[in-house]
This record gives C-alpha cells, sequence and structure tokens, in this order.
C-alpha cells in the first residue's frame, strides 16, 4: 500500500469528501421536502394524487440508482426538445444530474417512511388535538408533523446511510466524489487498489460518524421512549 | 419499437446474466451470513470479534466501492499470488468479481437477520429437542432451522430486493448485464432513454416475479403456525 501517493495527493480526496456530502445533503434535504407532503398525501389518501404518488415511489424504490442516474444523464439526451430547452444548461451537467437523480430517489424513500410515521400516530394525540381546539392545520403542523418526525428517526438514519453509499454512483458520470478521487489517484500512478481501500475507509468513518449523530440526535428527541434499565 | 424488437435477445441475454449474477450473489451472502450468524452467537470471543468487525466494517462501504477494491485489488492479489508461486497471470472475470464483492457485503446484512431469527425462536425450543435426546445437530437441524427460517424469511426477503438491484452496478466493470447491455445498445442507436426504460422494466419484473416467489415461501414456512388475529 503505497499511503505516501494516498497523503501527497490528499486534497483530491479532501476536496472529494465535500463534493460527496454536498451531494448527499442536498440529495436528503430536497428528498425531505418531496416526502413531507407526499408522505402525509399517501398517508391520507388522497384519492388521485396517493395512487400516483405510490407510482412514483414504486417506480423509485423498485429500480437501480444507477440506471435512474444514467436514464437522466445519457437517457434524456435523445430527445431534441429538451436539447433545445432551457432546461439543457442543467441537464447536460453531470452535477445537476446527479442532483435530480439522488433527490428523487431519497425523496421516494423518505415518502414511505414519513408515510409509515404518519400512519403510527396514535389517535389519541391527535385526538387530544382537536379537544384542545386547535384548528386542522395546527394538528397537522403543531402535533402530527412534530411527532412523526421523532418517530421517522431511525429509519431516516438509514436513509442518510444508504444516500451517502448511494451517491458513489456519482463517479460513475465523472463526479469527482470521494470514489472519483480514489479511480483518479489509481489511473494516474497505476496503482491497483489505494485509491479504493482510501475511498472504503472514507466512506467508513462518513457512515460511523452519520450513525453517531442519529444516534445522539435519537437520544435527544425519542427519550421518552427509553425505557428504564 | 422495431430497434427493441430487434435487439430483444441482446438484453435478454443481459437479463439472464444480471439474474445469474443476483442468485450467485446470494447464495454466497447466505453461505456468509450463517457464518457470520454462527460467529455473533458464539462463545467464542474471537468468533464473535471477527464476526463484529466483519458486519461493521463492510456496513460502512458503498457497493460500488466494494466492488472496485475486489476487482482490481483482487486482479493484483492474484497475480502476485500466482506470480509467488511462478505460474503465469489470469484474468479475474467481471462476474466473478461482482458475486464476490456484492456477496461479501450483503452477507453482511444477512449475519444480522440471521442472527435476529435465530433469536427470535424460544430457547425452549432447543431445550426440549435436547431432553428428547436429539443430537446438537439433530436440533440445529430438525427443531432450530425450520423456525429460525420462517422467521428470517421476510428479512430475507428484503436484503433479496436490495441485492439485485445493487448489481446494476457490474456494469461499471465491464460485464455484459443487463443494465450495460442496454447502455451500449441505447449510445449506438441513439437511443440510449428508450433502452434504459427498458431496464427498468425488466428489474420492476424481476423483484415481482420474486416477490411472488418469496410470498409463496414465506406462506409455506408459516404452515402449522397460527396466525394472531
Amino acid at each position: 500500500m503505497r499511503v505516501d501517493l494516498v497523503l501527497a495527493n490528499w486534497p483530491l480526496f479532501a476536496r472529494g469528501i465535500w463534493i460527496t456530502l454536498e451531494l448527499t445533503a442536498i440529495a436528503v434535504a430536497i428528498g425531505f421536502l418531496i416526502a413531507l407532503p407526499a408522505g402525509l398525501a399517501r398517508a391520507r389518501r388522497m384519492p388521485w394524487v396517493a395512487p400516483a404518488l405510490g407510482v412514483y415511489v414504486y417506480l423509485f424504490r423498485g429500480t437501480p440508482l444507477l440506471v435512474q442516474t444514467f436514464l437522466i444523464y445519457y437517457g434524456l439526451a435523445q430527445f431534441d426538445w429538451i436539447r433545445s430547452s432551457w432546461a439543457w444548461e442543467l441537464l447536460r451537467n453531470p452535477w445537476w444530474c446527479a442532483v435530480i437523480a439522488f433527490s428523487l430517489n431519497s425523496g421516494a424513500y423518505a415518502t414511505e417512511i414519513m408515510r409509515g410515521a404518519f400512519e403510527t400516530t396514535p389517535r389519541g394525540e391527535i385526538e387530544a388535538a382537536e379537544a384542545l381546539g386547535l384548528r386542522p392545520w395546527m394538528v397537522t403542523w403543531l402535533v402530527l408533523v412534530p411527532s412523526s418526525l421523532r418517530r421517522a428517526l431511525p429509519q431516516y438514519g438509514n436513509e442518510v446511510v444508504f444516500m451517502l453509499h448511494g451517491s458513489a454512483i456519482a463517479s460513475v458520470i465523472t463526479i469527482q466524489d470521494i470514489l472519483g478521487a480514489g479511480r483518479t489517484l489509481n489511473a494516474k500512478f497505476y496503482l491497483a487498489y489505494e485509491g479504493f481501500v482510501t475511498a472504503a475507509l472514507l466512506y467508513m468513518a462518513i457512515t460511523l460518524l452519520l450513525v453517531l449523530i442519529f444516534r445522539g440526535l435519537e437520544g435527544r428527541y425519542l427519550r421518552h421512549l427509553t425505557v428504564a434499565r | 419499437m422495431g430497434d427493441l424488437l430487434r435487439y430483444a435477445p441482446i438484453l435478454l441475454s443481459g437479463a439472464f446474466v444480471t439474474v445469474a449474477l443476483a442468485l450467485a450473489s446470494l447464495a454466497l451472502a447466505t453461505v456468509l451470513g450463517v457464518l457470520g450468524a454462527a460467529g455473533k452467537l458464539s462463545a467464542s470471543g474471537i468468533a464473535r470479534a471477527v464476526a463484529l468487525a466483519y458486519t461493521t466494517l463492510v456496513r460502512g462501504v458503498p457497493d460500488i466501492v466494494m466492488l472496485l477494491l475486489v476487482y482490481f485489488g483482487g486482479q493484483r492479489l492474484v497475480n502476485v499470488t500466482l506470480g509467488a508461486v511462478g505460474l503465469p497471470a489470469v484474468d479475474l472475470p467481471p462476474f466473478l468479481a461482482g458475486v464476490l464483492s456484492i456477496g461479501f457485503l450483503y452477507g453482511a446484512y444477512l449475519t444480522e437477520t440471521f442472527r435476529g431469527a435465530y433469536l427470535g425462536v424460544p430457547r425452549g425450543q432447543g431445550d426440549a429437542g435436547r431432553a428428547l435426546g436429539l443430537h446438537r445437530f439433530a436440533v440445529l437441524w430438525a427443531v432450530m432451522l425450520p423456525q429460525v427460517a420462517r422467521l428470517a424469511l421476510p428479512g430475507y426477503a428484503n436484503v433479496w430486493q436490495v441485492l439485485v438491484k445493487s448489481t446494476a452496478v457490474v456494469s461499471v466493470i465491464g460485464l455484459e448485464d443487463l443494465v450495460g447491455r442496454a447502455n451500449d445498445v441505447g449510445k449506438t442507436l441513439r437511443e440510449p432513454f428508450l433502452f434504459l426504460i427498458v431496464v427498468l422494466v425488466v428489474y420492476l419484473a424481476i423483484t415481482w416475479v420474486s416477490n411472488l416467489a418469496l410470498e409463496w415461501l414465506e406462506r409455506r414456512a408459516a404452515r402449522g403456525t397460527v396466525h394472531a388475529r
């Protein structure tokens, strides 16, 4: 293992870490913005909207993220009307294609997480809010949503790790994320594994960090659920 | 449409590679999962530590990183090993690299599935088997296995669904799986969107068929159990 080469090219990896974190954070954030209303609509079985969202969730959860990314990056270029539209400025850029694909993917998984959390809200909690005279929007935003977010926290932690790992696909469409840095290093010095080992260790470290962060959040926001031992 | 029909045999051979890769990886993952669970439940501290290191480290690495590491790093390992004993180098086939990396990765997830299922069987079952004079292995085979299998099936089904989608990354190392084939043909014909949509449909079909099979297995494994409700 040529550790010296890894260290000498550390800026490559530092940039890669930043890009991976940025990509993951944006995808999870947009995914959350999709999932909150979409999960609510699914849980409330809104006519037309809920089935349509069901199709969205089914498509994105049932197929590989790599193919979804290819479809947006390579696939959309097939259509002349897209190439000549304003959107082409975004869609010709691998970064935005990755952002779009990852966000839609994370949104689909998170929609189901939020739907589950909404549906498992104890009936009494809503009744109590209504009995206190809260208006329907207040019941939703002051009681249902905060309480569901707490319950969604453990699964959401899994989703964030899943997205972090999924984001490594970005390197396939030329983005210089952590894995991209590893591939560049290997290609530059004809190395077999140094770049990949470094990438693997970095992903492991970030995963561990995320797990610890979410464990901390759970300790804080799910404290009422911890069993006294 | 005409293009699709003309290239259907090529896509079909790609789909066959994808399914074969997924099944072979699942077989390896199952073996590693059983070994991992046995390690985690073992009385030996060393076995427990090895199993813990396996599940913690491996689950922190994205599938595509594992694949590239095994493919390029493994090739180096093969060359060095063969060179040391004076044999000519051989190529590590991408299919084998895919099976090894995906199997190794999902074995770590199955370890947790099997461990949980084993712990879900009441202790008294094994004790009763021993009390009846059954050999230790007979208890494992005839008493524990059928019950562990029933409890493990839902988690096993989950891992399988994720594993199938993971196989898409092997197209990155040039294996002519469904994604690789569709990508090549789509680019050549300048119809990448069309062919990638076909890939999505085939993946949905694979998960749909395997869902039916797994539901049947779950029903079969639950023979003789009384459902609550």
